[in-house]
């Protein structure tokens, strides 16, 4: 059985802090592989971002196509300068209480030296803080899609830079920094099954009761544009994703990446598989037809079901994870009908629900670094799994609430019903997607 | 028998469907045709911008409707696209046009019935 070390971090960072040029002698030396890993697999994170540009641009009507998919590419621009200013100060400085990061030199990563390694690991830390930046850029870009079609684009702008400042750094701080307080009880998320999925999805939610159904809905037939665009979309998602979970084993194997990434690689292969065949029968099954979406559905549902749990299970419970994932998503967004509420494009559904399958899965099947429920480790770490999704909930589902109301009495978060008629692209962009 | 062809706005359509259905299913078919056409009338095309360059597109988008209808209901059809497509507005230039053409012959391919009834 693979024997993977788990936390110790913490001296790691306290050294860095105290020598941030990581001049002096004798400090660990760089891996190569692991440091070419890291680099590949931020850009892959990043990739992810066009791939759910895609995805959602695909399902929503013509005439808001542009406003879609710009969703992701601002938070590319936007998170893309609050990670780098002030988000990886917030989620990866010095711990304070477990709460939240704090340390001065890392505002505008000002006094990170290019040659400072992270914590006790044999790579850069600059590399460590873009892997981490491309998680904090996707995560706002995925609740886009349960208020696609009519959320104001100036509304949209003011609320991720708070949800990710408020809402999405302590979460990452507390879960996955050294110090972090979920981190000390011995949570386990491997790649962001609590900090980007349950709380992207539960937000998403929030932002929904807030924002309101669009006006067409659920009378009006909303079809998709072009699903060519969400399959491609899929696709590059299932590429990026092996960066986001094999790339996480970086922060969680010491010192150096190796067997927790092809782990979690396969796991995600593994996983990703099983929850696309799995939404595909169901829907055979259902409504008699083998669907594409319903295929690209379930390749995300397993790839988020697995997040969590990629670096901590073995490849045949990766398949039940995986299964379970489509299973659960499939599930809630069926009863999406009956309860109406309008998350466009299903990032409660799928993201929410999914996250929190994955979550408890984890403590459930994991083998490493701790024996989970059918390794004979008992019920612990799936109490422990279980306080990681209740403490995610509570905290994005209140902080969501506060900020989206801060947002809608201030800036606004709904465009007229004239814009909305008329479509998003020709009234706030001024473009169209399509022309003759 | 008419043959109507309407051109209105697409995020009307809904609406105008909605409304010829309503009329038509009393005693004629309800049947209809629609096409995705760009064009212009007294207003041309809309505003865009490319490249930072304000561009003044010469068409806009438009959804064409085309249906045959029995002659006592080509008042009722009428009326019903126009309330339909003028909306809740109350007018504006770009809500559209009708036309109103004699419709010599109708054939339905199934059966090869012709006239009114096929419609």
């Amino acid at each position: 059985m693979l024997e993977l070390v788990h936390g110790g971090l913490c001296g790691g960072i306290l050294l860095a802090l105290a020598d941030p040029a990581g001049a002096t002698e004798p400090k660990a030396q760089i891996d190569a592989g692991s440091t070419a890993w890291m680099l590949m697999s931020s850009a892959m994170v990043l990739l992810m971002v066009p791939g759910l540009a895609l995805f959602y641009g695909g399902m929503v009507r013509r005439k808001n196509v542009l406003t879609t998919m710009l969703h992701s590419f601002v938070a590319m621009a936007i998170i893309g300068l609050q990670w780098v200013l002030i988000g990886y100060c917030l989620a990866f400085g010095k711990s304070i209480g477990g709460f939240i990061g704090w340390s001065p030199e890392y505002i505008a990563f000002n006094g990170i030296s290019p040659t400072a390694l992270y914590g006790d690991k044999h790579v850069p830390e600059l590399v460590f803080a873009m892997f981490q930046g491309k998680f904090a850029i996707i995560t706002p870009a995925l609740i886009a899609g349960a208020v696609a079609e009519r959320m104001s684009f100036r509304g949209y702008i003011a609320f991720i830079v708070l949800w990710s400042t408020f809402v999405y750094c302590p979460l990452a701080h507390w879960v996955w920094a050294s110090g972090g307080w979920l981190f000390e009880k011995g949570v386990l998320d491997f790649a962001g099954g609590t900090v980007v999925h349950i709380a992207s999805g539960v937000s998403a939610l929030v932002l929904v009761m807030l924002i309101g159904n669009r006006r067409d809905y659920p009378d009006g037939a909303i079809m998709p544009n072009n699903l060519v665009l969400t399959l491609t979309g899929a696709g590059l998602l299932w590429f990026g994703w092996f960066g986001f979970n094999a790339g996480s084993a970086v922060a969680v194997e010491s010192p150096v990446a190796g067997y927790a990434a092809v782990l979690a690689f396969t796991t995600t292969q593994t996983a990703a598989a099983a929850a696309a065949l799995v939404w595909m029968i169901l829907e055979w099954k259902h409504t008699g037809k083998p669907t594409s979406l319903g295929v690209a559905s379930g390749i995300v549902a397993g790839l988020v079901a697995i997040t969590p749990a990629a670096g901590h299970v073995t490849p045949m419970w990766a398949i039940v994870i995986g299964a379970g994932g489509s299973f659960f998503c499939f599930l809630a967004v069926q009863l999406k009908a009956k309860h109406r509420r309008d998350d466009s494009l299903d990032a409660f559904g799928v993201h929410g629900v999914g996250g929190m399958w994955g979550a408890i899965a984890t403590g459930i099947f994991c083998f490493t670094p701790v024996a989970g429920l059918v390794h004979g480790g008992g019920l612990k770490q799936v109490g422990l799994q279980l306080l990681g999704v209740g403490v995610t909930v509570a905290f994005a589902f209140v902080m969501t609430l506060i900020i989206g109301s801060i947002v809608k009495a201030f800036v606004g978060l709904r465009v007229t019903d004239s814009q909305e008629r008329d479509g998003l692209d020709i009234t706030i962009h001024g473009e169209r997607g399509y022309h003759l | 028998m008419k043959l109507i062809i309407a051109i209105i706005r697409p995020e009307r359509l809904q609406a105008v469907q909605d409304a010829l259905q309503k009329t038509l299913d009393e005693g004629d078919n309800y049947r209809l045709t629609v096409a995705s056409v760009d064009g212009h009338g007294r207003a041309t095309g809309e505003i865009e911008y490319f490249r930072g360059q304000q561009v003044r597109t010469r068409m806009a988008q438009k959804a064409q409707i085309t249906i045959g209808v029995n002659d006592a209901y080509v008042e009722k059809a009428i009326d019903a696209i126009v309330a339909a497509a003028r909306g809740s507005n109350g007018g504006e230039i770009g809500d559209g046009k009708i036309f109103v053409l004699p419709l010599e012959q109708c054939v339905r391919i199934r059966t090869g019935e012709r006239g009114g009834n096929a419609i």
